[in-house]
Order: C-alpha cells, then structure tokens, then sequence
C-alpha cells in the first residue's frame, strides 16, 4: 500500500475546503478505503469538528513534528469507519511551527499503512498553504460559483501550474441550479471556461451540508442528500472510477454543455 | 532599474530568471538575493527562478529554507545550477532541475536585462491567470488568455491572441502610437500611454478586434477589418 496524498485548497476562505475533506476522507473510508486525513490549518483547526471528533484531542500534528508524541499517538480513529483516523491541527500554534519539509515527513511516514492521505489547506496562498500541497500527489481547488472565489482559485491554479508537479483538478460547491438559471450566479461552464482545469465534481448547495457539519456527521453519510451523493461520486472518481456527473438540472442543457468542456463525460 | 549587486546578478531567460549568487558566503548570498527580491516584489513575484550558486556546497536544509523563503514570496525555485556535486545532489533530491535545456538557455530580454530594441517582442505561450503580471519594455504577444486579476505592461503593443478579461496597458512609458490586439476584448481595463478605456463588456460572439488612441485623443476599440 503507498497512499496518495490529496490536498484540498482554495485561495478564498469559507468556500468548502473542510466540508469537501470530510466528506471525501467519509466517503473514501465507507468504500473500505483506509484514510488518514490531516488539518494543515493551524491555528484555526476546524476538521475535528466537522468530523465531531473535538473531544478526542489529545495530541495533534505540531506535537508530532516537534518530538512530543508518536504519529499514533496523534491519529484519532472516526465515530463511524475503524479505517478513518484523523490527525488534528494545533489550535494554539501559529502556521510557522510547521515547514513544508516536515509535511513531507508525516506524509512519508503515513503513505505505506494506507490509502489515501486528505490534507485540508488554509485559505490563501501563504505558509499554511505551502506546508499543505508540500507533499501533495494531486490537488484540488474547491471553489463557489461567485467571480470572487473563482478569481482566486485561478490564483492557486496558476502558482500551482508554475511548480508543474501538481495537477489541479477543479471542485465547484455550492451550485445553485435556480439561480444560474435566473442569472444571479455563475454557471458551471462559466467558471470551467475561465479555469481551464479537469473538473471533479460539482457539490449542488444543500442546507444539510451544514446541519451535518454542526452535528459532527458529513452529509456523505446520507443517501438521500444530493450534496452527499456529489462527495461519494468525487470519492468514486479519487479511486480511478468513471462516475456520470449529477444532472442538476436536466432542462437547459448546461450539464451537456459542461460534460463537453470536460471532455464528454457520460 | 539596476539590476544587479556585487553579489546577485540577473537575467532573463525564456520562461524563468536565471540568478547569480558570487558571494563568499551561503548566508550572505542568501540573504543579498532575498534584499533585492524584498526591494523589487512585482518584478520577481510569480517569477520561476533558475539560481547559480557556483562552487558552494548546499545541504537539504539549506536548500530548502531557500525555496520555503522564496516560495512565501511567490516565487518557485525550478532550477540549482552548480559545480559542487553535494549541490547537486541536494537539488535532485527536493526534484529541481540541475540543469537548463538549450531551449531555457536563450535569453529573453526582461526588464532586469540591458535596455531593449524597439523591435524587440516577449511571446508567451500560456494563459496568465490572476496575480500575474508582466512587465517589458518592448512589445508583448500572448498565446492564450489574459484572465481577470492578471496585469500585462508593455512599452510596445501588445497582442494577444485569445480572450483578454483583465488588464492591459500597451505605450507604458506614453507612446500613443501602441496597439492592443485581441480575439476577444473584454477587458476589465485597457489603457494606451496615459489614456484608459472603461470595461468593455464581454460579446455575445466575440470577434478580434484592436484598441488605439483614435484621432479626438479617445481610446477605443474596433472590430478588426481584415485586408
Ligand atoms: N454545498 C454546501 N451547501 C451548503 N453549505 C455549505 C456547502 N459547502 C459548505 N457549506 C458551508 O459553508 C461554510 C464554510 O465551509 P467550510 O468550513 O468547509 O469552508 P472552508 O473553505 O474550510 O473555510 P476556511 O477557509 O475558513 O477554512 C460552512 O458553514 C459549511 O457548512
Ligand atoms: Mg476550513
């Protein structure tokens, strides 16, 4: 086993990079996959939360790099999947306690015991987000169909296209059929026209996303939700599966559209 | 703009800077490199950087304090070239390029370099995503898009041939004869010498069109008539 390492990042803040990873690292672990996911955002740690793993903290990531504790001993096993662990940030740290080296390091140590390593990034494109895409395999830019997200996606995409060994592949959250339709938001193809990038998945705006975030239970774990049903898919296309993309609305053709600009897709 | 110090030379290569650091010292050198990054941001910024540091032997930690430096100032280390093999290996371990093909070795004029011709051009072929910004005092040609948030200055024309959705400005230092060309104008702003266009909107059915000074002093933009 030799895991990949995936990290999720954004430019923008609060557009669903920690959802995004605890949906994925949730959904990869209910298809038997064994995943560690690790939160670079020091400081400002969150994905415990969303996981609803907070009151399990004993050690975290900091803690490891400096010699206090083994990387065992910092990885906290999910409520739900034995193969999901967790290793959290440090809350009372600031990100310079943290050097892309030693990213590389955990990862290195953790890549032979599993499957996949989710590394969920800090917004902006500082220390924070060096340290998370340091050891990155692929990563993926999660942005929200607003011209202000996606201008700073393009940011990331394009210092990301400068170091050439990442292949950015494109997250779009929180669509909104009905207001693409009345115009009020960018469309899918709007924004894949400007960035130019292979397209993963599009995550529709659900309000039980965040019912599912404050409950500490990733809406990856419904079957009914439609926002759960997009994370499962993108986990599905993490394995290497061909996945249709949800047809989130089947009336204007955009999704024919968007399935051409990805590379017709069925 | 002076280019170089005592310590750190510059020149423009095809597609990134090639640096070269003479001091006695790694720590000097490093930390002369970083004073003329630090003095000179919009220049360097985005910048992929081929360093030569001659005879001195660097080790993983060194090497890769200095790219986590440059990498917080937008720039990535692509490239170490060295005489010392412990040098060498260093780089290939971290996966820098050790050495320059031909094709990189030709040098482009950029701003660092001497002054340049009035003929000369800088032809990128790649779309210049947002943060980006390019600065030469010739005429510039792009082979892609221009996206939002990305900066093209030149003292020439400039011609783009894809779609320009950020801003332009073509006659930087007041030559009002400067074009901007583009298959699709729309620009969030365009500027000619001292004369600045309001957003364009963007078409329907874009068509190449070209932006000069008309003859009331006006920037403007016209669909390209061929012949
Ligand atoms: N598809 C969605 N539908 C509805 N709400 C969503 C969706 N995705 C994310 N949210 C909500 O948006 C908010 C921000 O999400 P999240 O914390 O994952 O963003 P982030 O990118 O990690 O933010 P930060 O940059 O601060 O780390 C949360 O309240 C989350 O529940
Ligand atoms: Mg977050």
């Amino acid at each position: 086993m030799t895991a990949k390492v995936v990290t999720i990042t954004s430019g923008k803040g609060g557009v669903g990079k920690t959802t995004a990873v605890a949906n994925l690292a949730t959904a990869l672990a209910a298809d038997g996959q064994k995943v560690v996911c690790i939160d670079g955002d020091i400081g400002l740690r969150n994905l415990d939360i969303v996981l609803g793993l907070e009151n399990r903290i004993v050690y975290d990531v900091v803690d490891v790099i400096e010699g206090r504790c083994r990387l065992r001993q910092a990885m906290i096993r999910d409520k739900h999947f034995e193969n999901l662990f967790l290793i959290p940030a440090a809350q009372t740290r600031d990100k310079n306690a943290v050097s892309p080296s030693d990213m590389v390091r955990v990862c290195d140590e953790l890549r032979p015991d599993h499957d996949f390593i989710l590394i969920d990034s800090p917004a902006g494109i500082e220390r924070g987000f060096r340290n998370s895409i340091a050891a990155a395999d692929k990563v993926l830019v999660v942005t929200n169909p607003e011209v202000s997200a996606v201008r700073d996606a393009d940011r990331v995409v394009g210092i990301l296209e400068a170091e050439e060994k990442y292949a950015p592949a494109l997250i779009l959250n929180r669509l909104n059929p009905a207001m693409v339709k009345s115009h009020d938001m960018l469309s899918a193809a709007d924004v894949l026209d400007l960035l130019a990038i292979q397209l993963i998945g599009v995550v529709p705006e659900d309000e039980s996303v965040i019912v599912g975030s404050n409950r500490g239970a990733p809406v990856a774990l419904e079957p009914k939700s439609r926002a759960g049903q997009a994370f499962r898919n993108i986990a599905k296309r993490l394995q290497g599966q061909e996945v249709p993309f949800l047809d989130l609305d089947k009336q204007d053709g955009l999704w024919g559209r968007l399935q051409r600009l990805t590379g017709g897709r069925k | 703009m002076n280019a170089t110090s005592s310590t750190v030379q510059i020149k423009g290569l095809r597609d990134s800077l090639l640096v070269a650091l003479t001091g006695e010292t790694w720590d000097e050198n490093q930390s002369a490199l970083l004073t003329q990054i630090d003095g000179r941001a919009s220049f360097f910024q985005g910048a992929r950087l081929v360093l030569d540091i001659g005879t001195q032997a660097l080790g993983v930690d060194e090497m890769v304090q200095l790219r986590d430096l440059l990498s917080e100032r937008g720039i990535s280390l692509w490239a170490v070239l060295s005489e010392s093999p412990k040098t060498e290996k260093t780089a290939q371990l971290l996966g820098l390029a050790t050495r320059l093909s031909n094709k990189s070795r030709v040098e482009e004029k950029r701003p660092a370099a001497a002054p340049v011709g009035e003929d000369a051009a800088l032809f990128l072929s790649k779309t210049l995503r947002s943060g980006t910004r390019i600065e030469y005092p010739g005429h510039v040609v792009i082979f892609g898009d221009v996206n939002p948030g990305a900066e093209v200055v030149a003292e020439g024309n400039v011609i783009v041939w894809g779609r320009v959705r950020g801003v332009i400005h073509a006659g930087a230092k007041g030559n009002r004869q400067a074009v901007i060309c583009a298959l699709d104008l729309s620009a969030t702003q365009l500027r000619i010498a001292d004369e600045v266009s309001a957003t364009l909107k963007p078409q329907k059915n874009p068509r190449p069109e070209v932006a000069s000074i008309n003859k009331d002093g006006r920037l403007q933009a016209e669909l390209w008539q061929p012949g």
